[in-house]
């Protein structure tokens, strides 16, 4: 019985495996199978930023969309007005839950593979991406404004993406498509979102994490200053005060 | 030379970040008090986000402070009593300046509150000394020889305290609100607590002129060595990194300005001062009026 389970077990793992060599039989089984060429990326501040190969098959002709979303966060965005002269923060808006990066990618453009609802629905493009404002007093018609100037912004920064063509297909089954990102991005886990789509409707979708660091002194101190600020604020003093006198004494007549 | 700054999230140019820790170490030098007050301005005139270089400021100042704080402790140029008391006001003025800061970020009006306020002390600083200097151009005796004990609306306060070094015999609530003041602006400007305090301490408390850098010195090292906590846990904004580039800048400034100061004579050098302070004051209210590329701006929440 144990031995049994045991056996089972092994058949389980290398039917999994079998299933993720590209070209074998049993690939035909899954209409989709996706993999990255590393699920780790280390990306350095003020460098030139990295990217990922993602590549993946199909169990037929279709059309492929991939969406990337990295660590969600709190954003505000600001509105400025000229007041006597000058140019002054009038008004603002903060939406919860918005990513750090987000991208959508397609085989084709995305209006001509997926009707709207549908894209709606499993949020693809940056004009389903569902941002919310936190309470405000302005009308709906402002806060699409203020909406609008946030995805501007982070498109501007390359944060945010919408490429159609960036996927290569190679014959009917086998596609790839190369995910950059630029040095700004954030830490942390992002996913990476693959949808299989025919006749507009999506057949199957598979979601792949890819982790993010930030190499380098700067980041490590950015991030220890996030986690343990009273710490790294004691740390900060006692750091500036060393220096100040190491620094300044010698040049002083004691 | 690039430098990514954790905090503030920008690369910028280290070299630049170095001189302008080394003009405010050069006045610091010149004047032995009174760099800081530059430092901050010049800081978001270059492009590092204001909350950021308040805080930062602060952080740097401990340090920038330290040295002349020892050296006029070794002279007997504190005086603790008073230093003590007006620290438990500065620290009072700490918790509430940063708490202020935090809601004007909340509100997105901390850029403006800190622009405005170091234009407006900035320019209030250049005119007091331009007129300082023309007087002393035109009447070439000298100040006023000043009355041993002047009787002023401080010495009617109540809870009357002796302070032995100062020779003064007054209510304790005067150095402790003045405490609270200096600690409240050191807490939302990053600095211009020493501003503030030394012609206080002079003219308000009636204090002798020997004792008060020394003791606004030794208030200012706690201060704003408070502000840099505070405004890290508050707020988040202090950057380490650009406060060890602004240190290592004034400690090629403070001694050039300390043998510049000791050469040149007093009044071109305040004329100096007095310009510079105006030109920035002028460059950063200019700063404002200038059309932004686009009227939106984001930031990240933390």
């Amino acid at each position: 019985m144990r031995l049994g389970m045991v056996h089972a077990g092994l058949l389980a793992a290398l039917l999994f495996m079998a299933s993720l060599w590209p070209g074998h039989a049993h690939a035909d089984d899954q209409p989709l199978l996706v993999d990255l060429s590393n699920h780790e990326l280390a990306i350095s501040a003020g460098g030139a930023g990295a990217s990922v190969v993602l590549f993946g098959s199909t169990d037929g002709p279709g059309d492929v969309v991939i969406v990337v979303r990295g660590p969600e966060r709190g954003m505000v965005v600001r509105r400025r007005n000229r007041l006597a002269g000058l140019w002054v923060n009038t008004g603002q808006v903060a939406f919860t839950g918005v990513p750090s990066y987000y991208a959508t990618f397609s085989s084709q453009k995305l209006d001509d593979i997926v009707p709207g609802p549908v894209q709606a629905l499993h949020q693809i493009g940056l004009a389903n991406l569902r941002l919310e404002p936190k309470l405000t007093s302005l009308t709906d018609d402002q806060v699409a404004d203020y909406r609008t100037a946030l995805i501007d912004a982070q498109r501007q920064r390359g944060l945010y993406d919408d490429a159609v063509g960036r996927i290569v297909f190679l014959g009917n089954k086998l596609f790839r498509a190369q995910i950059d990102f630029p040095a700004t991005v954030p830490a942390g886990t992002y996913f990476i979102e693959v949808l299989l789509i025919r006749d507009g409707n999506v057949v199957t979708g598979q979601t792949t994490p890819l982790t993010i660091a930030q190499l380098g002194l700067g980041a490590k101190l950015g991030k220890f200053a996030d986690e343990r600020p009273l710490l790294y604020g004691l740390i900060a003093v006692l750091a500036s005060a060393v220096a100040g006198l190491l620094a300044f004494m010698p040049f002083r007549g004691a | 030379m690039h430098i990514y700054l954790p905090v503030a999230a920008v690369t910028m140019d280290g070299f630049v970040l170095l001189a302008i820790g080394g003009v405010a170490g050069l006045l610091s030098g010149m004047f032995g008090i009174g760099g800081g007050i530059l430092l901050t301005p010049l800081l978001i005139l270059y492009g590092v986000p204001p909350a950021v270089a308040v805080a930062s400021s602060a952080n740097q100042l401990v340090g920038a402070s330290i040295p002349e704080a020892v050296a006029h402790w070794r002279r007997g140029q504190v005086d603790l009593a008073m230093a003590l008391v007006m620290l438990v006001g500065g620290l009072a003025g700490s918790v509430f300046g940063v708490s202020v800061f935090a809601v004007l970020r909340s509100l997105g009006q901390d850029a403006l509150v800190v622009e405005l306020s170091y234009a407006a002390l900035l320019a209030l600083l250049g005119v007091t000394l331009l007129g300082e200097s023309l007087r002393a151009g035109l009447r070439p005796g000298g100040p006023a020889p000043r009355l041993l004990h002047q009787h002023k609306w401080v010495h009617g306060l109540p809870l009357k305290l002796r302070f032995h070094r100062s020779k003064l015999y007054i209510s304790l609530l005067a150095p402790l609100g003045l405490g609270f003041v200096a600690g409240s602006v050191s807490a939302v400007l990053g600095a211009g607590g020493g501003l503030i305090m030394v012609p206080a301490m002079i003219y308000l408390l009636g204090m002798p002129t020997s004792m008060v850098p020394g003791t606004a010195l030794f208030q200012i090292v706690f201060v704003s060595a408070a502000v840099t906590v505070l405004q890290e846990v508050e707020n988040g904004t202090v950057d380490l990194a650009l406060a060890m580039i602004l240190l290592v800048g004034g400690t090629i400034g403070a001694p050039l300005g300390k043998i510049i100061g000791s050469k040149l004579r007093g009044t071109p050098l305040r004329v100096a001062l007095a310009l510079l302070a105006l030109a920035v004051a002028v460059e950063l209210v200019a700063g404002m009026t200038v059309s932004p590329d686009g009227i939106y701006t984001i930031e990240a929440l933390r």
